[in-house]
């Protein structure tokens, strides 16, 4: 029954990928596009989470938290270019 | 007991799929970029929180090993999702993306404009 239960939400999570990569390459302002793109990241976690299961392995579970940091890290470093227009500022008292 | 951790593991697995799903269907069909967040880094965020439960107690009960790496995976996820979503809301809105057309009250920019003024 479990197993049926993992293949079904494998699926819903695939359709819900192919969603997102609709709005990516629709979306019609780039914060939309961003948007879709961390939720991808986010899919991408549970998708990972539910191979494991698949797999009974648990060597794949750090890669859970390494999608989540670099989906964040992404995230903030795309809001602060579309905000001020640099990532990294430079020392302007020297 | 087998049968209720199978049952609850289950349970959590499916649901988080399915509000990944609905998640998506709001992000598709909401009308402006402030919407579709709402949808994206609410129902998303609970829906993977949710498979990584049923993904930490699958390991424990059946594997027998308690991975504290889920854990600090789902409180990461709680704590840094909503936060992008907010950063990346506030820089669509500095950078000048309309809000729907139908939508009534704007009280950020009365608030910018009397900023402006003074």
């Amino acid at each position: 029954m479990l197993d049926i239960v993992i293949r079904i939400a494998l699926l819903c999570c695939s359709l819900a990928m192919l969603g997102l990569i609709y709005r990516v390459i629709k979306g019609p302002a780039i914060p939309d596009r961003v948007i879709a793109l961390d939720a991808v990241g986010v899919n991408l976690v549970a998708i990972t989470a539910l191979i494991s299961i698949v797999l009974h392995s648990s060597a794949f579970l750090e890669i859970i938290l390494l999608i989540g940091i670099l989906a964040f890290i992404g995230t903030i470093a795309f809001a602060k270019y579309l905000e001020k227009g640099v990532i990294i500022e430079r020392d302007s008292h020297r | 007991m087998t049968v209720i951790v199978n049952f609850l593991i289950g349970f959590f697995i499916l649901a988080g799929a399915i509000l990944c799903l609905i998640a998506t269907f709001g992000v598709i069909r909401l009308p402006d970029v402030y919407t579709r967040n709402h949808a994206a880094s609410k129902a998303a965020t609970l829906g993977v929180m949710s498979i990584l439960l049923g993904t930490f107690l699958y390991f424990y009960s059946f594997e027998g090993h308690f991975n504290s790496r889920l854990i600090l995976g789902i409180v990461f996820l709680f704590m840094t999702s909503p936060i992008s979503g907010h950063l990346i809301n506030r820089a669509a809105y500095n950078s000048g993306v309309k809000l729907w057309d139908r939508s009534v009250r704007d009280d950020l920019k009365e608030y910018q404009k009397k900023l402006h003024e003074e």
